[in-house]
């Protein structure tokens, strides 16, 4: 998100999901889309159908892979040499966008220089793809005019993920594929409700859509509906939060329908942070290994059982119907925040409704300005911006002019992962979310009989050649180990991942993977790099 | 028996889902056929959506840590112990010893909510979610 912003002055999808069908090339980097994103692969396949053309950079064969006309399957952590690659044969080639690029954008002719001085051998080399099925790529996605970059987090999820994502900002508006209907860069948000988190500045360092904590116009604004200023100075971010250590700067914490016992990298910090805190109060629906170490618990209402609005990835804000009354003693979210915030003496915690809540968002949120109950209701919702009550919404981003005024061409330069492969542990392993049957932590579809019956226990992608070295068969135990920790998995032997690379997901507790993976982030998303570590993998005897 | 439009729970695609309540149970989950994204498509996640709202697993109740375990106690005591804990811990070691964690699982008006809290309520911008995993 910090690096489209920095590149557009906004990090959400550009364009609707809708739009994708209608693209002529489609670029989908670091995003299992067919498992992860289910209906947004649906419209990326029906506009392969309609003939466009599918070009996917991934290091795994995924199923969207297999479906493309091109999969460049690059060595983990390579995107952005990749991507430099590709922007300096669109150069040579002449196929570069002169006129939007001197209209739109700033700071083209340092890039250009830079382009100019790569070694393009040295790059296919750095990645292990050929150049010519780079150029290929390149240029296919250069000739068109309606070209889509759909990226998740497997660019994201790497010590330069701001860079990875700023790459392919250049790209895109070395081609001028971002103004248009069916052109952008689109980021797919993982869960129902990120963008709206986003928005509505659940982040350290922003305020409600986006504006900045120092703007004094802002914070007087902000002083006048809440009766007291936000204070100044920047917050943690989660990692920097859940990673504090024993004696950390944090020494109390309410978390609100988060796992991060299990989700987040190098679980042994995160556990020993947690323990050890002075308080710990967890809202959610279930009991997860969190709540288990909390001093107070709240038992949450689901999602079926109370209204209010989220903000799907293409910006759309919905409203939910409340189905049922609240299960046992249960209750909403917002009424256990208004509660504390009551007893705690914070101003303007008296809301009736949901519906009243978004009358002081769309006050405050210029982004949200036109977002009333009563336009959602009977709507399919609006996107935002919608900036008053006639605003329509918006579809694209970005046209005539760029959220920030001019698009910024940023110069990345490639960077080799934290951790490298060596004698002690020669495998890489990259996580995610594994299987198109679960969901994150899987504390809600474990609870469904039938997608536990389609994928009922974490397993370890290797690759036959890697298994044949260690003496490994289907099916069989595996013992991961990195500087971290070490985990027990099955195998499953696939030409998903590469020789030399290993997946796995985060699914199942009884695998904690993120015992093993590096805490290293990102310095300015402070995104940990989920996707390169390295590992051991040794076969488990059977005695 | 009754059809309640509202919208998927799990990824970022947000399609409209229909869900079946019967006798203040929800027994099922269907496709909208007219929503824009999900176009009476649902993936396997979608059509299971409604199995976890019932489960067994479900926190029902209030719970406080006595003596290291956690025992069920009534709202009232259990907001009364939190807003103390946090109080507590702001005396002692400022606003900034406090972090709060928000949740893409949960509504705007709750995110902004708790986001309101942190900043009005405790002076501390300590609040994040989990978008970057």
């Amino acid at each position: 998100m910090v690096g489209l912003a920095t590149s557009f002055g906004s990090g959400a999808m550009t364009n609707s999901i809708g739009e994708l069908e209608g693209a002529e090339v489609l670029l989908v980097t670091g995003s299992n889309t067919t498992e992860t994103h289910p209906q947004i692969a649906r419209n990326i396949l029906k506009g392969v159908d309609r003939g466009a053309k599918l070009i996917v950079i991934d290091p795994r064969k995924t199923d969207l892979a297999r479906e493309a006309h091109i999969h460049l399957a690059l060595r983990p952590g390579t995107d952005i040499a990749l991507i430099n690659a590709m922007m300096r044969i669109i150069l040579d080639e002449d196929l570069a966008d002169d006129l939007f690029i001197s209209m739109r954008t700033e700071n083209f002719t340092s890039m250009r220089d830079y382009l100019h001085r790569l070694d393009l051998d040295e790059i296919a080399a750095v990645t292990g793809i050929d150049l010519h099925t780079i150029r290929e790529a390149a240029c296919i996605y250069a000739r068109s005019c309606k070209s889509v970059i759909c990226y998740c987090l497997g660019v994201t999820q790497h010590t330069c993920g701001t860079n990875n994502v700023q790459a392919v900002a250049n790209l895109a508006m070395l081609t001028g594929n971002v103004e248009k209907e069916h052109g952008g860069v689109d980021p797919l948000r993982g869960q129902n409700n990120v963008q709206g988190a986003c928005d509505m500045a659940a982040l350290p360092a922003v305020l409600p859509g986006y504006q900045a904590l120092t703007s004094p116009e802002v914070r007087e604004r902000f002083r006048a509906a809440w009766s007291v200023a936000p204070p100044k100075t920047p917050g943690l971010s989660l990692t920097e939060m859940t990673h504090s250590g024993r004696d950390g700067a944090i020494r109390a914490m309410f978390i609100m329908g988060e796992n991060p016992v299990l989700s987040d990298p190098h679980l042994k910090r995160v556990q020993d942070t947690l323990q050890h805190l002075d308080f710990l109060a967890v809202s959610d629906i279930f009991l997860t290994e969190t709540a288990r170490l909390a001093h107070v618990v709240f038992p949450a209402a689901s999602f079926a059982e109370k209204g209010g609005t989220i903000t799907n990835s293409e910006r759309r804000v919905q409203l939910c119907h409340k189905a049922i009354a609240p299960i046992g003693n249960c209750r909403s979210d917002s009424r256990i925040i208004m509660e504390l915030g009551k007893r705690l003496g914070c101003p303007g915690m008296d809301f009736e409704s949901d519906a009243e809540i978004m009358e002081e968002i769309s006050l405050l949120t210029p982004i949200y300005g036109g977002m009333h109950y009563d336009r959602l209701e009977g709507s399919w919702g609006l996107q935002w911006p919608c900036w008053n009550r006639d605003h329509p919404g918006t579809t694209f981003l970005h046209k005539y002019y760029f959220a920030r005024g001019k698009g910024q061409f940023t110069i990345t330069e490639h960077q080799e992962p934290k951790e490298h492969v060596d004698k002690k542990y020669p495998f890489t392993l990259v996580t995610g979310r594994g299987s198109y049957h679960h969901y994150h932590t899987a504390t809600m579809t474990r609870q469904s009989r039938r997608l536990v019956r389609e994928y009922p226990e974490a397993l370890l992608e290797i690759n036959q050649a890697d298994c044949d070295k260690l003496g490994l068969r289907e099916g069989e135990l595996v013992e991961l180990s990195s500087r971290r920790g070490k985990v027990r998995v099955k195998a499953h032997i696939t030409d998903r991942v590469q020789p030399g690379t290993v997946f796995t997901s985060f699914h199942f507790w009884e695998v904690p993977i993120n015992r093993l993976t590096i805490d290293a982030l990102d310095p300015k998303s402070k995104c940990p790099e989920f996707k390169v570590c390295s590992v051991n993998l040794r076969k488990v005897k059977n005695d | 028996m009754q059809d309640v439009m509202t919208i998927c729970n799990y990824c970022g695609c947000g399609c409209g889902v229909y869900l079946r309540v019967k006798q203040g149970r929800v027994v099922g989950s269907y496709p909208s056929k007219n929503h824009p994204i999900s176009q009476g498509n649902l993936c396997s996640k979608g059509w299971h959506l409604h199995e976890f709202i019932h489960s067994q697993k479900r926190l029902t109740e209030p719970l406080i840590r006595r003596d290291g375990k956690l025992c069920p106690a009534s709202w009232d005591e259990a907001l009364d112990y939190t807003a103390k804990g946090l109080r507590r811990t702001q005396e002692q070691h400022g606003s900034d010893a406090i972090g709060f964690l928000a949740s893409a699982k949960c509504s705007n008006e709750e995110n902004y909510l708790l986001q309101k809290l942190a900043r009005a309520g405790l002076q501390t911008n300590n609040i994040d979610h989990c978008a970057r995993l």
